[in-house]
């Protein structure tokens, strides 16, 4: 048979006609297919937002029964040094609000402690200075974590103006409970930065963030962009004052003073 | 030649050693790891043959759409549909790290820190 150029183009067609009913296994996975799609229940918004109530939530006890359902959900280990890794805290009125200083305030709110944890920023600085974009802001607010790829170089603990970030000095499953554990969750590699992560893991499954369920209506979960929703009621009928504004970043988390 | 004693004694050393493995396996056949497989589930994700050759690629692609597209649903290609997580869907039916994931894994050599995270089945040690 003569090879020219019209025998050659058949026989290019008959090759991609026969791509096209390859087995697909071969296939799956390839670059650009994703047959991937979110979970039936799972809760959708454009701007998740909380807030938390400090007349209700307002002292150590409270924080820390908040503290203990969110690190047991999360696997967070106790490390009792000055290297323990927190996604729930406490801290007195001046730590919270540095820049709302008033000597006279109600003695009622200066005494109060308050409820601290990642305030998923609008502008979040840490994902600003990430270099391996370990950190990331979802298209929903969220600045989540991919442990995966930190490289534990802590430019986001420096970047992040509000101490949310946890470093693994070391080894974090030297200080959990094997029997206690959540085998739902992972636990976390010595060497990473770990923080909470508005428990997407619990969203995707329709939940709401564990330590929003805990509180016993005291702390709001919503979707700050919708007008109807929960949230942006409890901010139209309070008082509310978010961390650090003049950082610019626009935190998510406000507080009912 | 100057040093010729000593040169050749030298290659013949580095020889023997270079062809040890070779003379200490020899007459011996591979076998193959044998995997204990689910006992009430007969179908993976994938087809066998997709899963045994590319279980990275799709758990490297798994890690992505759940934790950074937030899609934690995959649907396979009969259309079932799986929870994509390490932990609660590959390991609820693959009930033991130790007679699968590191049966093959040993006999390859090679050591993914899956579990540096992950908790296996079994539980932390």
């Amino acid at each position: 048979m003569k090879n020219n150029r019209r025998n050659f183009i058949k026989l290019a067609g008959l090759a991609a006609a026969g791509l096209c009913v390859a087995p697909k296994t071969t296939l799956a996975s390839g670059g650009g297919h994703s047959p991937v799609k979110p979970g039936a229940n799972a809760r959708n918004a454009k701007r998740w937002a909380m807030v938390v109530d400090t007349r209700r939530i307002n002292t150590d006890e409270d924080i820390k029964a908040l503290q203990d359902v969110c690190h047991a959900v999360h696997n967070v280990p106790d490390v009792p040094t000055n290297q323990n890794i927190m996604w729930i805290w406490s801290a007195p009125y001046e730590e919270c609000f540095p820049e709302q200083h008033n000597p006279y305030l109600d003695d009622d709110v200066k005494e109060r402690s308050y409820m601290l944890l990642c305030n998923h920023c609008d502008n979040p600085p840490c994902v600003r200075v990430c270099p391996t974009k370990a950190t990331f802001k979802r298209p929903d607010g969220i600045v989540a974590m991919d442990y995966h790829r930190c490289i534990g170089c802590r430019y986001c603990m420096a970047g992040c103006p509000y101490g949310s970030r946890s470093f693994n000095f070391g080894e974090p499953r030297e200080y959990l409970d094997p029997t206690k554990l959540n085998p739902e969750f992972p636990t976390r590699m010595r060497g990473v930065v770990e923080k909470c992560n508005f428990c997407v893991e619990r969203l995707a499954k329709g939940l709401q963030p564990a330590c929003v369920e805990a509180s016993d209506g005291a702390i709001v979960f919503g979707d700050l962009a919708d007008k109807d929703s929960d949230v942006r009621k409890v901010l139209r009928e309070n008082f509310t004052i978010r961390r650090k504004p003049t950082a610019g970043t626009e935190p998510s988390v406000y507080y009912i003073i | 030649m100057h040093y010729g004693g000593k040169i050749i004694i030298g290659i013949v050393i580095f020889v023997g050693l270079l062809l040890s493995p070779f003379v200490f396996n020899v007459g011996k056949a591979y076998k193959q790891p044998e995997l204990k497989l689910p006992a009430n589930e007969k179908k993976c994700v994938e087809s066998l043959e997709f899963m045994r050759t590319k279980h990275m690629q799709l758990l490297n692609e798994w890690r992505d759409w759940a934790l950074r597209d937030g899609k934690r649903v995959y649907v396979n290609h009969e259309g079932k549909e799986f929870e994509i997580s390490l932990q609660n869907t590959c390991m609820k039916c693959h009930k033991s790290k130790a007679d699968f994931c590191d049966k093959c894994h040993n006999d390859a050599g090679v050591t993914p820190y899956c579990w540096d995270c992950h908790i296996q089945p079994e539980g932390l040690k």
